[in-house]
């Protein structure tokens, strides 16, 4: 008898012991990135009115190429970059396909800000360019939904406007590069201030398209020579 | 004795002394420059290429001798000391901006006598103090294997150092106060595992130039017993101290796993810690780890200086619980018990209850993945609050950490945060 009671209590303690220590989280992705989420919001959405863009969703090779960009000094975040210090090329390549393969809603745009004159010459940027500047059509090589083309190229709804002026003028000054022929950077500098501000106006006030995934392929060839994939050697330990 | 004689004699010892000085120091700065190597270096079997590969992955040469997202080994990495920045430099075999020109002598007596190919004397932030211990056969493997690197032309970057630290005559004064060449010797009373774990950890893995406090002027204090990283904003704890990171008491495999994973269940790798893992301990030979371990596990228990308890203000701990429940319980736990393979439990974790909570601060701020290794191909990641969290609630959550579930640690101010931040 008093061994079934002391039997009993120890099991009693081992199960408070148990309840106390045991506090388990889900062996996925989606938790490991919970590091993601304080900024680019709980999925990866974000939110239309700060100022980091939303990643799900976006080409599984244009967040790739991204994620190295920062660990490898091309883009230049301290926070970003340190995060990514010690990661694997091949962690960072399933990164990048965890969340291109998320398909969310999005929320609407916030009203736009800009003059209905800004906002016209951004939709000319969008769907014409300028020729005169030798700007060619965003929509060439972002798709004609702006969503992006798969694998590599960026669709460009659903963006803050302080994050995608932030990166034309980053593009300008070359501080954000991508790799060789680094078409973006060529077209940022032949952009006017008052047209950086124009297509990022009338780009942030577009709703995005259900669903949002990228175009599969291009209908036509780009107008540009642009470096969709890294350079053969890549810092891998 | 008359009061004059007294004076003559007084200033007769001071010129000595000057004079003796002098000379020392001129004797530091008359290393000839070596000839340039003449020819091809003969060639060099794989065996020795790939010990020089694993002692520079032990060594972790890489981490400071490449720039973010630049060559491996082609210099331009910047390293921040309370003197000014030093720039490292182009290790790869190219002949203008490299080590092309370098011959075997020349390369070891840079490691040995921390002296460049001219005849200056080298910055002590390259570890000559370290790589002195070095076995001329396994400097000669570093070499070979330096000089199979692909060339890259880039030249080096200048150094920005304040005066007078940028003069030579500086670096001669600091070497008599702190440098004396010495090779490893074995310790005969000891096993041949502890000798290869202390000569690598003495020598080219150089683990002391981060865990040993330096002074005013950079020289090293006691070996192992702790030191914050020349920018001040991480502490690489002790490793004498089971209550810092000694690892004394722990199981030989939970050494060897940290030193190889970078993680494990109750505790993880960051900032520094993490680079050291990432391109270095966890590319090397079991063995070495191994006796990297044996050496590690035997070294002498001493404990750190520890203040005494002090109780954080009422408020604070408040508003750290409030912070707590906020952002940290998720995957913490309600009672930082932490989550089995992912997520450190803070309740009795070393790392957190240090007298400096520097690495504490860093985490909260900085967030930070363990290294990616082949242990651990996928770590767990925790959320940088820089932007999310003001320094008084950073203060106020490592405060309520640092004195909940047990924990006994001093408070945690705005201030401490600011100078981290």
């Amino acid at each position: 008898m008093i061994r079934v009671l002391v039997l009993t209590a120890l099991g009693l303690f081992a199960s408070l012991v148990s309840a106390q220590s045991s506090h388990r989280v889900p062996d996925t992705l989606a938790q490991r990135l919970q590091a993601c989420t304080v900024c680019h919001g709980a999925q990866g959405r974000a939110t239309p009115g700060g100022y980091f863009p939303r990643i799900a969703g976006k080409p599984a090779d244009y967040l790739y190429h991204q994620l190295l960009h920062f660990r490898d000094g091309r883009r230049n975040n301290a926070g970003m970059s340190y995060l990514l210090d010690h990661m694997s090329d091949t962690y960072l390549r399933d990164i990048a396909a965890h969340y291109a393969n998320l398909d969310l809603p999005y929320p609407p745009p916030l009203p736009p800000a800009a003059s209905p004159a800004a906002l016209a010459r951004g939709a000319q940027l969008v769907r014409q360019g300028d020729p005169v500047r030798g700007l060619p059509a965003c929509n060439d090589c972002h798709g004609v939904r702006m969503t992006g083309v798969a694998p590599a190229v960026p669709g460009l709804l659903g963006l803050p406007r302080d994050y995608l002026i932030g990166q034309l003028g980053a593009w300008q000054t070359g501080l954000r590069k991508a790799f060789e022929p680094d078409c973006m950077a060529r077209i940022a500098r032949q952009m006017a201030p008052e047209d950086v501000s124009a297509v990022a106006s009338w780009l942030a006030a577009q709703p995005v398209p259900d669903p949002a995934h990228p175009q599969a392929a291009l209908s036509g060839p780009m107008p540009m020579d642009c470096g969709l994939t890294p350079p053969a050697r890549s810092r891998q330990p | 004795m008359t009061r004059r004689a007294r004076m003559g004699i007084a200033a007769g010892v001071f010129l000595a002394a000057i004079v003796l000085l002098l000379g020392l120091v001129g004797r530091e700065l008359s290393a000839p420059a070596l000839p340039p190597l003449a020819g091809t270096p003969e060639s060099t079997d794989n065996d020795t290429l790939a010990r020089g590969a694993a002692l520079a992955r032990a060594g972790n040469c890489m981490a400071c001798h490449t720039a973010r997202g630049g060559e491996p080994y082609a210099g331009g990495h910047a390293i921040r000391t309370p003197f000014g920045t030093l720039m490292a430099g182009n290790l790869t075999p190219e002949l203008e901006t490299g080590l092309g020109g370098w011959s075997s002598e020349a390369f070891r007596r840079a490691l040995h006598q921390g002296i460049s190919r001219d005849g200056r004397l080298l910055y002590p932030v390259f570890p000559y103090e370290h790589t002195t211990r070095l076995q001329d056969a396994d400097v000669d493997a570093l070499y070979a294997y330096l000089r199979s690197l692909p060339p890259v032309h880039r030249p080096n970057d200048a150094h920005a150092l304040r005066s007078p630290y940028n003069t030579q005559v500086a670096l001669a004064l600091w070497r008599l106060l702190n440098f004396e060449p010495a090779r490893h010797q074995d310790e005969a009373t000891r096993s041949a595992e502890w000798n290869r774990g202390a000569y690598l950890v003495q020598g080219v893995a150089h683990c002391a130039a981060c865990h040993s406090p330096r002074n005013a002027w950079g020289g090293s204090g006691q070996a192992f017993s702790g030191g914050f990283m020349p920018d001040g904003r991480w502490y690489a704890p002790s490793l004498l101290d089971p209550a810092e990171a000694g690892v004394q008491n722990w199981p030989v495999e939970q050494v060897l796993g940290l030193l190889r994973d970078g993680h494990l269940d109750h505790a993880t790798t960051m900032g520094p810690m993490a680079e050291v893992v990432f391109h270095g301990t966890s590319h090397l030979p079991e063995a070495d780890l191994l006796a990297m371990t044996t050496y590690l596990r035997e070294l002498p228990v001493q404990a750190a200086r520890v203040p005494d308890f002090k109780a954080a203000e009422p408020g604070l701990l408040r508003l750290g619980a409030q912070v707590y429940e906020q952002h940290c319980v998720d995957c913490h736990g309600p009672q930082g018990q932490g989550a089995a393979k992912a997520y450190l439990p803070l309740a009795g974790n070393r790392a957190l209850l240090m007298a400096s909570p520097v690495n504490a601060i860093q985490a909260i701020l900085s967030g930070g993945f363990s290294p990616a290794t082949a242990g651990n191909p996928q770590p767990y990641g925790m959320p940088p609050f820089r932007t999310l969290l003001s320094d008084t609630e950073v203060a106020a959550v490592a405060s309520f950490i640092r004195q909940s579930w047990g924990n006994r640690a001093g408070p945690v101010s705005p201030l401490d945060v600011q100078r981290v931040r």
